[in-house]
């Protein structure tokens, strides 16, 4: 806000003066009245927008990444290079899986995320004959998606044994497995069912066990590390395989399909940024992914990861590390966030559910079908909301916030509703006998009387409101959510208090400041 | 002057006014009495426009009203209620002055025709910036009839305006709302339930049954010359006439 200047007075304040000279003996509330209800709400909408400017300011690249360590890590490698050419960029991390990042990409809501090319024939073309490069590559420009060259590793299924145990025995690739079926393996009962898992793999490659019994994928590697079990299947660039000292054994068949990682990105893209990408292509081999997969587990730092990329042989353009960010600046980019979406659902269902309010408070058919659908909205869990939302609009933070202004929506119609409806008929006659319009009776007196009712449903709004932001991390949308689930993907509850503690403070500010703006906007009268 | 002719309300068949021919002259204070549901409360807000008849018409000096001239023709009348309908987020005085003020009165003018009417009803200065919640009933009664004496309309219209208040309240508002009655010298109609106050107050009363004007006159033309022996069991309803 650097050089912004400050308002001129407005012409209420002038006013507010004005009235205090001629009414120099009274001091407090005398001649302000009706007028102060109205210049508050002013003001507090006027600091309001001006408390969203920050936030409006667009990115020149968004950088997708799917909910998973090694996702995370490609993606913050890409916001590296990028932000080096001097385009900003923001990484928004784990914003889902394959089908999210796959919409959010063709919907322009990210310029890019990266991929692997077994899960794009296989499940985003679904082209059944293993096409070629080039035919990929056809494919996506119909829907102006380009794909980079891969950049080096393949994240595939792959058996691994122990390192020493592989020694020992001379076993490099899965046909040498074949001479020993004296060992025992330990698949995962996912790949052990699979149509084109272990049985197909066993027969191509002519395999045989001692003994074969599945076992849980997050047990598997310390099994075979203790030599309880002596094969298992896994990911190729699993951070574990590193951990463990396991050894990878060579598809020396090429049973298993391809799963080299590429970035999708829209055609459309800054060129810079592109450019930059580029210069990551064929750069990071298997075991390269696997150290930074390691570090950033180990770390519970993505960032760090990257960085371990940069530091250890390649040199970003500037060679300057990408700052980590420290937990204050995390838990400060995540309440701007979640503020971004809770300030501007909020201001945006006021703007709605008080002339909706107001016209529910008259009895009639219409009334019914405001407050109904208003019901009806409410009777949807929240987080089914958000997700039905989703084939509509795609993931982001605006999808998150059409949710949110959704389901904010009753509490304030209603309360407003209510609030009009209550005023006494006295009351309401004496201000149409005295020969007031319809709207300055509406303006003068009745709202200022259902004040607040209607200030309460925007505080119950609020509150829910930052409660149900919380889910908006599903959308990719950011905010604590975005750290909740961060920490469910990690299963760090430290992670995932990075959001939850921050999210039950901001709810219970939100509380406070609403009793404030009750002493502010609520006529002295009637408190 | 206010003329009704032939003006007739009924509220989903109920009869409120059968068709009643009536008027109200100029400078003259008129007292609509009668027992509860008689319609005296319906011709009030039939004058100011709250409720539309169903037939006949009403006309003030002449002119006959019509939903166009509302707002306008509210604005000259001054409308009290019994239990004041004082808005309660606004002071003594926001209540009184908020009509000067959407019309685009100068601050000034509110203040001067706030404190010229506090004198006229007595009203204690010090208590204007108060809330009506923070007012006795009678304080309030007499800040409602200086919101419906601020734009000095020539018609004023009170309903019931001294009936929520305690005897000895109502004694000295009574005396207060004559002396005031006299100086202004306005148009004046109002509503009671009590011949003792109608006849102290008004110079003609009306009086009402069932929605059917009884009778128009003094008390003593009700005394006298009764126009149906429902006058003479009204009056004699009345215990406390035998002191006026």
């Amino acid at each position: 806000m650097n050089g912004r200047n400050l308002p001129p007075p407005t012409p209420s304040l002038s006013f507010r003066t004005r009235v205090r000279i001629s009414f120099h003996d009274e001091p407090g509330s005398r001649g302000m009245g009706f007028r102060s209800w109205t210049r508050s709400s002013h003001i507090l909408l006027t600091l309001l927008l001006v408390l969203l400017v920050p936030f409006v300011r667009a990115q020149d690249v968004v950088v997708g990444s799917k909910k998973f360590t090694e996702s995370y890590v490609l993606g913050e490698i890409a916001k590296k290079v990028i932000q080096d050419t001097g385009l900003t960029v923001e990484h928004r991390q784990g914003m889902g899986a394959t089908g999210i990042l796959w919409e959010a990409l063709k919907k322009g809501e990210v310029t890019m995320y990266p991929e692997y090319t077994g899960t794009l024939w296989q499940e985003l073309l679904k082209d059944p004959k293993k096409p070629t490069m080039t035919e990929m590559r056809a494919e996506c420009a119909k829907l102006g998606i380009g794909v980079s060259d891969p950049l080096g590793f393949n994240n595939t299924y792959a058996l691994v044994m122990s390192d020493e145990k592989a020694d020992k025995l001379g076993i490099k690739t899965m046909s040498d497995l074949a001479k020993h079926p004296e060992l025992n393996a330990g698949p995962d009962p996912e790949f052990l069912g699979r149509k084109d898992g272990w049985g197909p793999m066993c027969q191509a490659y002519g395999l045989k066990f001692a003994s074969t019994r599945a076992i849980d994928h997050g047990l598997v590697y310390r099994s075979v590390a203790h030599g309880d079990i002596d094969v298992t299947d896994c990911y190729s660039t699993d951070a574990q395989i590193a951990q463990f000292h396991l050894r990878v054994l060579d598809d020396d068949k090429d049973f298993f399909p391809a799963y080299r990682a590429v970035f999708l990105y829209r055609l459309n893209a800054p060129p810079k940024a592109l450019e930059a990408i580029r210069t990551l292509e064929g750069k990071i081999d298997d075991a390269t992914m696997r150290r930074l997969n390691a570090y950033a587990e180990e770390h519970k730092d993505y960032t760090a990861a990257a960085n371990q990329f940069f530091g250890a042989g390649e040199k970003s353009p500037t060679g300057k590390p990408l700052e980590s960010e420290s937990l204050s600046a995390k838990i400060l980019r995540y309440t701007l966030v979640h503020l971004k979406l809770v300030v501007i659902s909020l201001l945006a269902t006021i703007l709605v559910a008080v002339p909706l309010g107001i016209l529910a408070s008259r009895r009639g058919l219409l009334s019914s079908a405001i407050l109904g659908f208003a019901g009806i909205i409410q009777t949807i869990p929240s987080l089914a909301l958000l997700v039905l939302l989703v084939p509509l609009l795609g993931i982001g933070q605006w999808t998150a916030i059409l949710g949110l202004f959704l389901y904010s929506l009753l509490p304030i119609i209603r309360n407003t509703a209510t609030g009009l409806q209550s005023i006494p008929t006295p009351i309401r006659e004496s201000a149409q006998a005295l020969g007031l319009e319809p709207e300055a009776q509406l303006t003068k007196i009745y709202l200022p009387m259902a004040s607040r009712t209607i200030l309460a449903g925007i505080k119950t709004a609020a509150v829910i409101n930052v409660g149900t932001a919380t889910l908006a991390g599903l959308l990719g949308a950011g905010g604590y959510g975005e750290a909740i689930q961060s920490g469910l993907n990690l299963n760090d509850v430290g992670i995932m208090l990075q959001g939850a503690v921050p999210a039950a403070i901001l709810a219970l500010l939100v509380q406070f400041l609403f009793d404030g703006l009750d002493r502010v906007l609520i006529p002295k009268g009637i408190r | 002057m206010i003329e009704l002719r032939g003006v007739s309300k009924s509220y989903g068949g109920q009869l409120a006014l059968a068709p009643a021919t009536l008027r109200f002259d100029d400078g003259k204070t008129t007292a609509l009495i009668g027992p509860s549901g008689c319609g005296k409360s319906t011709i009030l807000r039939l004058v100011i426009g709250l409720i539309e008849p169903d037939e006949g018409e009403i006309s003030i000096g002449g002119k006959k009203l019509t939903p166009e001239t509302l707002l306008l023709r509210r604005r000259g009348m001054g409308y009290v209620i019994q239990e004041g309908g004082l808005f309660p987020h606004l002071t003594a005085e926001q209540n009184v002055w908020l009509m000067m003020k959407h019309l685009g009165e100068e601050v000034k003018d509110c203040v001067k025709r706030v404190t010229e009417l506090a004198k006229l009803t007595r009203f204690p200065e010090d208590a204007l910036t108060r809330y009506p919640g923070e007012l006795s009933g009678g304080q309030r009664q007499r800040v409602s009839l200086m919101r419906a004496l601020a734009l000095d309309p020539p018609i004023l219209l009170l309903d019931e305006p001294l009936g929520a208040l305690d005897p000895l309240v109502r004694n000295k508002l009574q005396t207060d709302l004559k002396e005031i009655f006299e100086t202004l010298a306005k148009t004046v109609v109002f509503v009671t339930h009590d011949m003792g106050e109608a006849a102290y107050l008004a110079d003609s009363i009306v009086l009402l049954r069932e929605g059917k004007v009884v009778q128009q006159g003094s008390l003593e033309d009700f005394q006298k010359r009764p126009a149906d022996p429902f006058v003479t069991e009204f009056l004699s309803a009345q215990r406390s006439l035998v002191t006026i």
